[in-house]
């Protein structure tokens, strides 16, 4: 299950961002009329179907292991929070139908409908982030109904939407996907920069979507640093694993690095009262630490660690390349020349990747040993069947030769473009089968 | 009627779309895996491609619909069925995994091999998807799930007459919607042999599925016996009568070329053989285990659905009957530039392109 949410959480980032950046890319085309703008959104969208595709089959088996492998969860509670999931299947229908529409749409359909049927899948995108995500939110910060003698009741499943966690985590999340979505685009261009090709198609690509990510990545800082402090009083054993703090009370020193090995920190800097600095915005500011949680609601605290500083440290240099990027065109409206910012931009993708898969963990690791938080033990949900084991397994194999074939389709696709060479039918020769037989 | 039952309703219709226009679907799969070699195959699989190319995503989704609206209603019996039956369901979520992404990745290999192998993936998950899927209704029809966290038969619940029965008609159903479907899709482009090549296969999959179904009636009698009786009442009868008509007709228009009019008796005939089934299953949710309404969640679940439901009406139904429309108008895909198209902007400017 976890295989399969790191998977999909990279193609469901992309469903978010990349249509948006297509729709910027298209929008600037039909106003200055500059055909490169529209070659990059047709280029986009033809990546974009291919990477719809693998997510809308990915998310689809998903819903079929909410089931297969959380019982413990979905039995008792699939009706609290059944809602945003239904309304995420809205969003998803309509990003399916326009998606079609607009990827089939450049020859034959109103260049108007073409252009606005961008806007639902964008739209789509935003409203269907929401609705997964305050799930997910809902595991954190479980409201909306009351638990009398072991049984769940009084559901209101608008107040489980709804609930304390949804707002922070949905826009820490919807930044993430056009961090994700923006660098990851900018960074094919910065590789083509740096290997000489300069013209206007790769200028304009990488600052569309650089521009995007460079947005959101200093309101991503804001909004992490309040879903940060939001767990000092919800979820204390979280926080005090990801800022890897042993004691807690005031002054508490920020612990950059280290481990716990045999309960005792190792190879740390620490910096004195920072934490409590950045948690409170106080030297004085009470913080939980580890040794105010039970040992059986311990979550594995090393890994939450390393993944929170893996995220802090990546945003960081993110920010600051957005930055550099940022000043350098406010000053001379101009791209840098450094090579190593087109290098750091180049990788800049696989960083927001990894840091928003460590977000990720973070998030979910140090909610252990809870699958609902306070609730439901993680044990106690998964499935009694036998044999799941080995579907997982199976289930890894299968989604890493789908990563595997979708990284060497999208460097086809990309190959194509540049030799300008046209779709095949399947099976044959490249010949423009409809073509002909239209006019038979 | 129970708020409830209006919920079962609708997760019937669900399931109803998503046989229709997901079995065209997967039946396209079917075709596109029968009609031969590099050669022989290519204009089937071009307009197999270029039918489905534009909806299959929009077509899928009504799976989720469906399992989203079951287990935010009757969240233990979804459990159920999901524990008990994980082997197929597993084999039938890598199915549309691989029948997707080998559909998407086909699009953009650059050889002929590649093409086959992504193809095969492509066809072949096509095939067995419906087959496990028909399987799993199968394993709830004939009483073989029940309630708890992985309590039934593992393999008894899926390998079993009914589910046999089930996985066989799904098949049979998919090949013959998508026969259906193709015949006028072939027509609108002009191809006549095309559209013979269809023709053909139609009949013989709707023949064959209308075999297997009388076939069915035996199988149900000596494995399902409940259902058996539901189906055999009055409510049961006229829903199977209806499936027969709408068979019968969909095969005379079909021999008679009427394209257009088989489509709808072809739905017909689907639809009215799974509301045959539901209507003899009720009002057991889990036939002979959990009723509807003892196992529904609480009315403000209930309510939140329905408000789901209207938002979806209000906002996919009509956009996705534009998408259909599209298609049929031949507004989507490969043809003459349109003058007001995106693309003939490009030219405009760009003389070369």
């Amino acid at each position: 299950m976890a295989v399969s949410l790191g998977f999909h959480i990279i193609l469901a980032a992309l469903g978010i961002g990349f249509p948006l950046i297509t729709l910027i890319a298209h929008w600037r085309g039909l106003r200055t009329g500059d055909t490169h703008y529209l070659e990059l959104a047709k280029r986009w969208s033809k990546t974009m179907a291919v990477l719809f595709a693998v997510g809308a089959v990915s998310g689809t088996t998903l819903s079929f292991e909410m089931g297969m492998l959380w019982p413990g969860l979905m039995g008792p509670y699939g009706d609290v929070i059944g809602l945003p999931f239904t309304l995420e299947g809205v969003s998803f229908f309509l990003e399916a139908i326009f998606i079609g529409i607009y990827l089939y749409g450049w020859k034959r359909l109103s260049a108007r409908a073409h252009f606005f049927s961008l806007f639902p899948i964008v739209a789509a995108g935003i409203a269907g982030s929401f609705f997964i995500l305050s799930v997910n939110s809902w595991m954190n910060s479980p409201a909306g109904f009351e638990i009398v003698d072991g049984v769940v009741t009084d559901i209101n499943p608008w107040a489980a939407m709804f609930n304390p966690a949804t707002g922070v985590q949905y826009l820490h999340m919807l930044l993430a996907a056009y961090m994700v979505s923006g660098f990851l685009v900018a960074g094919v261009y910065a590789w083509g920069w740096l290997k000489g090709r300069r013209d206007r198609h790769h200028r304009l690509g990488f600052i569309i979507a650089f521009s995007v990510a460079a947005i959101a990545s200093p309101l991503q800082i804001v909004v992490g640093d309040m879903a940060a402090r939001r767990l000092i009083e919800a979820q204390p054993a979280k926080f005090a694993a990801m800022e890897l703090i042993t004691e807690g009370g005031s002054n508490v020193p920020l612990t950059v690095g280290g481990l716990i090995v045999d309960d005792e920190l190792v190879g740390a800097i620490e910096i004195p009262g920072l934490a409590s600095l950045l948690g409170t915005r106080s030297f004085e500011g009470e913080l939980p630490g580890l040794d105010g949680i039970p040992p059986d609601e311990m979550p594995p605290v090393n890994i939450v660690h390393i993944s929170f500083q893996v995220m802090v440290a990546l945003g960081t240099g993110l920010l600051i390349l957005s930055g550099w990027f940022g000043v350098r065109w406010w000053r001379k409206r101009t791209l840098p020349e450094s090579k190593w910012f087109w290098r750091a931009a180049s990788v800049a993708g696989i960083g927001a990747t990894i840091a928003m898969e460590a977000g990720w963990i973070t998030t979910e690791v140090g909610r252990q040993p809870w699958v609902v938080w306070g609730l439901v033990r993680t044990e106690d949900a998964v499935t009694a069947a036998n044999g799941v084991i080995w579907s997982l397994l199976a289930i890894i194999l299968i989604y890493l030769s789908l990563a595997i074939a979708s990284v060497i389709t999208l460097r086809r696709i990309s190959a194509g473009f540049r030799e300008g060479a046209e779709v095949a039918t399947p099976y044959g020769p490249p010949s423009d089968e409809s073509k002909t037989s239209r006019e038979t | 009627m129970m708020l409830a039952d209006v919920i079962a309703v609708i997760i019937w219709l669900g399931i109803s779309t998503y046989a229709v226009f997901g079995g065209a679907d997967f039946g396209a799969g079917i075709w596109d895996l029968l009609s031969g070699g590099p050669d022989k195959g290519r204009r089937p699989r071009a307009l197999i491609e270029k039918a489905i190319g534009p909806v299959w995503e929009a077509n899928h989704v009504w799976l989720i619909f469906v399992l989203v609206y079951l287990w935010t209603a009757f969240p233990e019996p979804f459990v159920s069925i999901a524990t008990t039956l994980w082997i197929p369901l597993t084999l039938a979520g890598l199915g549309i995994i691989f029948r997707g992404s080998g559909f998407a990745f086909r699009k953009w290999a650059d050889t002929v091999a590649r093409q086959r192998r992504y193809g095969a993936l492509f066809a072949g998950a096509s095939a067995l998807t419906p087959l496990f899927l028909g399987a799993v209704a199968g394993g709830v029809a004939s009483g073989r799930v029940p309630l708890g966290n992985a309590t039934g038969d593992p393999m008894a619940s899926w390998i079993n007459p009914t589910s046999i029965l089930g996985g066989t008609l799904a098949v049979l159903a998919c090949a013959y919607l998508a026969a259906v479907l193709l015949t006028r899709e072939a027509m609108l482009d002009g191809d006549y042999l095309l559209s013979e090549y269809f023709r053909i296969r139609g009949l013989a999959a709707g023949g064959a599925a209308g075999a297997v179904a009388l076939i069915g009636i035996a199988v149900l009698a000596a494995d399902a016996p409940s259902l058996y009786d539901g189906l055999t009442s009055l409510r049961g009868l006229l829903l199977v009568a209806g499936s027969v008509v709408g068979g019968t007709l969909s095969l005379l228009l079909l021999l008679r070329r009427r394209y257009v009019a088989a489509r709808p008796a072809a739905a017909l005939a689907t639809v009215a053989i799974l509301w045959g089934w539901g209507a003899g299953q009720y009002p057991w949710l889990l036939e002979d285990v959990a009723k509807i309404d003892d196992f529904a969640a609480s009315s403000p679940v209930l309510w939140s659905l329905i408000v789901a439901s209207g938002a979806a009406a209000v906002l996919v139904v009509p956009s996705l009957i534009w998408l259909y429309r599209l298609t049929q108008i031949r507004s989507l895909g490969d043809g003459e530039v349109r003058a007001d198209s995106t693309e003939a902007r490009f030219r405009k400017t760009q003389p070369n392109e």
